[in-house]
């Protein structure tokens, strides 16, 4: 029981961290960035490439990993949807899951269909084990730790960046009124880069994480996790960062015991069947605020 | 006149007498020329020339729908201008954007309060002061102490603007839950952070009482003699129009009727058959 709880947590903070790009993205720049779960993809492989291929040690990997996402992220929103700014939702949309496909095909010609056996880069600290000498003792690994540690470190980080920074506060505004926020001398284009630099830095540390915890690296690795974090989203309140934290958990703990006590096949089903439940108690989600459209 | 904006460099047409004795010496801070713009087919704004000076309080009046807020919008850069030159404090803003045109020394209010609703007072005039907070992404993320100083010293300003207006005791609440009256000062106060050289004040009266407008008849006076900046509003309450606006422009269908100083537009026949229509009209 507590064994699922805990990998269940392990699990949702990855969820967590992912479901923040997705969040911070749709809050500032009004978008789904259907691309962002396999930014997770391409932050795996790099940081495998630097890490196996290179020999580097696993900081140098993860940063490069989380570089070259930063900048992989800016580039989509620069080439991709920087031209759609004014453009309806769902031409936004398609062509979000058109980055989505073309990273997902680029990684298959570079990298090919052959999944790749993902080292553990979190295993510098030592596992903990609860209730040594009980009849079942508990072991909590140390890739568990270090997630769940670095979703909240990442959590605390952001609320102190969007609530006590000058960009923090650009967003905060970019994501109320655009137009306002431009007239008040603010670079829209800049502040919206910078969202997506911050989320896709991120995606890589998930990347790093998810892949420490389920060590097979294809193309597709992204896809699942991406929908679930993008659940979690939702089920918190798109938009709101203590929302994503909390959708992410909750989620990562239903999805493990779902698969514990219910059936395997049925687990995914039963989260987004607990997404359109809670949409349907609360359409703006658990934490989201009911959003008025100004005209 | 050509049909090509982008080549023709306009001389500025000054209207006759409209630069308040004062600013004579100084440049106007902002000029328009033969500004206009078309939506499709239709021509909302034509031929609009304007001098502010550079200390002037001017009024821009007009009819429901004269074109008065898309005259703001020109002016800031929310639209682009299909014909004409606007110069901004000596500077041509053809080209600029919002964001570059407010850097360049214009900021204004809106007729619908457009404040932040979600932040607080005294975030709302950070937003205003965003681009005279002088550090960066490093900085702010590795809290270096470039990053506090910096903060320190928007707080301080912040403050500052805020206490100008009476307004410093709610700093720290939320701008959604000022009452009416407040929201429309915090946008000026949010507008001013920016630091700017002209002001645009969308109907900054609207929805206020006498005793409410005539406090802001004095705050308009007291921006402009505090920061020492032009103030150009439009507004429909004639006291105020007519009790603190040097000069006065009339527009109506999206032309300029008539220009001058408060006596002299009163008097305007044509701004009273704008006003009142023309008997033939009726």
């Amino acid at each position: 029981m507590l064994n699922y709880l805990i990998s269940g947590i392990s699990l949702g903070s990855v969820y967590a961290i992912i479901a923040l790009g997705y969040t911070m993205v749709y809050g500032i720049a009004k978008m789904l960035n259907f691309a962002h779960g396999d930014i997770i993809m391409v932050g795996g492989y790099a940081a495998f490439c630097a890490g196996t291929y290179l020999g580097w040690p696993v900081p140098l990997a993860i940063l490069f990993s989380m570089m070259i996402c930063t900048i992989l992220g800016i580039v989509i929103e620069k080439l991709a949807y920087k031209p759609l700014r004014n453009a309806t939702s769902l031409a936004v949309l398609i062509t979000a899951i058109g980055v989505s496909y073309l990273l997902q095909n680029l990684a298959l010609l570079i990298w090919t269909s052959n999944p790749k056996a993902f080292p553990n880069m979190v295993n510098f600290i030592p596992s903990i084990v609860l209730g040594k000498n009980s009849d079942n003792p508990i072991t909590i690994s140390s890739a568990t730790i270090v997630t769940i540690a670095a979703s909240i470190i990442i959590m605390v980080a952001l609320t102190l960046f969007t609530g006590k920074t000058k960009m923090g506060k650009a967003m905060r505004a970019v994501s109320e009124d655009k137009g306002a926020a431009q007239l008040m001398g603010i670079n829209v284009n800049a502040t919206i880069s910078v969202t997506f630099a911050i989320g896709s830095g991120l995606a890589a540390i998930a990347g790093v994480l998810l892949c420490s915890a389920y060590p097979t690296l294809m193309p597709t690795t992204g896809s699942m996790p991406g929908i679930k974090a993008f659940t979690a989203a939702v089920l918190g309140g798109i938009g709101s960062i203590p929302g994503a934290m909390l959708g992410g958990i909750l989620l990562g703990i239903l999805e493990k015991f779902a698969q514990a006590y219910i059936s395997t096949q049925l687990s995914d089903a039963i989260v987004f069947a607990a997404l359109i439940v809670v949409l349907l108690v609360k359409p703006t989600g658990l934490l989201g605020k009911k959003m008025t459209e100004k005209v | 006149m050509s049909s090509n904006p982008n080549d023709t460099k306009y001389v500025a047409v000054p209207g006759p007498g409209m630069i308040p004795e004062r600013d004579k010496d100084k440049r106007p801070v902002l000029e328009a020329s033969h500004l206009g713009i078309d939506f499709g087919g239709l021509t909302a704004v034509d031929e609009f020339n304007i001098a502010i000076g550079a200390t002037e309080i001017g009024g821009l009046i007009g009819p429901n729908g004269a074109g008065k807020t898309t005259v703001f919008n020109l002016l800031t850069k929310v639209y682009q201008p299909t014909r004409g030159v606007i110069m901004l404090d000596g500077k041509d803003t053809h080209g600029m954007n919002t964001t570059q045109a407010n850097q360049a020394g214009i900021a204004r209010t809106f007729q619908n309060i457009r404040l932040f609703d979600k932040l607080t007072v005294e975030e709302n005039v950070k937003i205003g002061l965003h681009s005279s907070i002088g550090y960066h992404l490093p900085s702010a993320v590795l809290r270096l102490p470039r990053y506090w100083r910096e903060e320190k010293k928007a707080h301080e300003k912040a403050l500052e603007l805020l206490d100008i207006f009476d307004m410093a005791d709610m700093a720290d609440v939320r701008s959604s839950s000022l009452p009416y009256g407040a929201q429309r000062r915090l946008e000026i106060v949010r507008a001013l952070a920016t630091g700017p050289k002209i002001l645009l004040l969308d109907e900054p009266a609207a929805g206020m009482n006498p005793s409410e407008t005539e406090e802001l008849m004095n705050n308009i006076r007291k921006i402009r003699d505090t920061f020492n900046i032009a103030v150009l509003l439009i507004e429909h309450d004639m006291n105020l129009v007519m009790g603190i606006c040097e000069n006065i422009i009339v527009l109506n269908f999206g032309k300029i009727i008539a220009k001058g100083n408060p006596k002299t537009i009163q008097n305007d026949p044509k701004v009273i058959e704008a006003y009142l229509g023309s008997q033939d009209a009726e």
